[in-house]
């Protein structure tokens, strides 16, 4: 059962999104592993099969759509892991998500900052 | 006995690793924030605390969905930072201290709070950075860490009513403890931040520096929203405020704040650094 509220725009992870994410989270956990890193980038079609992710997670991964990875299940600890694989900066994940550029994202960031 | 000298609040974020690999403390960006740690260094020095408790959140090095505690305790002699996956820097061991560990761990049993009592346990930047953020330049093995850990990432998690139960509960374990021992407690991470879904990048200074002031003058207060408020208020990893409200609890005597520098952003989170000194009420 979920335990958690609404709020837009916010894709809690509780129970239920927790055992849904289960593979695509174990998958981008390893890569705190150098070689499983490597081994990603060799050949990603042959790693989603080793951690047997649902084909909305395959797809998610595809496309590089966080949302997707998000609705998917992916708690933003591991998919954190993933953005650094692929030499994303949390500000250009944050950027991804919100539809604006990595500078408008900054600059949203830096709005909110001011007295 | 041994006796709490203060706490601390700091950000743990990983950027901050960054910079400070790559001596950027003067850029324009980083300067108001690495500002504000002087005072709190000074502080550490002069006062020399033998031991750290320190709160913080495993954001996925030691800790894996498959089994997640939510709330682990270090009881080892020695702690190791790893490769996290996204090219921090790694660093160099974390001295720990078994035997008040240990302490603390049968008292919070004892207590009703059921730990997950970890001999091995690689520490991520959520510990790291802030240790390195006090002693610059790696100069932190001279200080003996106990990593407390609380689950922020999987709800359940634990309320800040709890946290701060914890913590209360891990100060009198402190007052406990034979030893004369001097010990300084660190809540780090936070503030106010979402990284994931739509909603990314809120920061919420208003509500940051009212949680600073509650910090220091009624902690209570915040023991009244649940994780889903602060989700909400500070977003969905503003519940990192959780360690603060834990490292505030073990302060059960009287507290005077001593320096404050809240700044933000500092990456994608507002940064509340504070140090509170902290006089023990008699046993």
């Amino acid at each position: 059962m979920s335990q958690t509220v609404n709020i837009p725009g916010t894709i809690m992870l509780d129970g239920p999104m927790a055992t849904k994410g289960y593979p695509l989270n174990k998958m981008c956990y390893s890569f705190n592993n150098a070689a499983a890193r490597n081994e990603f980038k060799e050949d990603e079609e042959a790693y989603y099969e080793k951690f047997k992710l649902t084909e909305d997670q395959r797809d998610a991964m595809r496309k590089r759509d966080v949302i997707a990875m998000l609705e998917a299940g992916g708690s933003i600890y591991y998919l954190a892991k993933f953005a650094g694989l692929l030499g994303l900066s949390v500000q250009d994940v944050g950027g991804l998500q919100t539809g604006m550029s990595t500078e408008e994202f900054k600059a949203f960031l830096v709005k909110q900052g001011e007295v | 006995m041994a006796n709490i000298i203060g706490g601390i609040t700091t950000s743990h974020i990983p950027a901050i690793a960054n910079a400070m690999a790559n001596g950027l403390e003067d850029t324009p960006y980083w300067k108001p924030f690495f500002d504000g740690y002087p005072p709190v260094r000074d502080w550490l020095n002069e006062k020399k605390p033998d031991v750290i408790i320190l709160f913080y959140n495993d954001h996925g090095l030691e800790f894996f969905i498959d089994k997640k505690p939510t709330f682990a305790i270090g009881v080892a002699d020695e702690y190791h930072n790893a490769d996290e996956g996204w090219g921090i820097p790694t660093i160099p061991p974390v001295t720990g201290e078994s035997d008040l560990s240990w302490h603390i761990a049968n008292s919070l049993v004892e207590d009703g709070f059921d730990m997950t009592i970890c001999q091995e346990m690689k520490v991520d930047h959520g510990l790291t950075v802030p240790l390195n953020l006090m002693w610059p330049g790696h100069n932190y093995g001279h200080v003996k860490v106990i990593p407390v850990c609380i689950n922020c990432e999987q709800h359940p998690m634990p309320q800040p009513k709890r946290t701060f139960a914890l913590g209360q509960a891990i100060g009198r374990a402190v007052q406990s403890f034979d030893d004369d021992l001097k010990v300084a407690v660190f809540g780090t991470g936070g503030m106010s931040h979402q990284l994931d879904g739509e909603r990314a990048g809120i920061i919420n200074r208003e509500f940051d520096l009212m949680c600073l002031d509650k910090l220091v003058s009624d902690p209570e207060d915040l023991t009244k929203y649940s994780n889903f408020d602060l989700a909400e208020i500070a977003g969905a990893q503003g519940v990192e405020l959780n360690m603060l409200i834990a490292m505030r609890g073990c302060l059960i005597g009287d507290v005077k704040e001593l320096h404050r520098n809240y700044h933000a952003p500092i990456s994608n989170t507002g940064s509340g650094l504070m140090l509170l000194e902290h006089t023990m009420p008699e046993k």
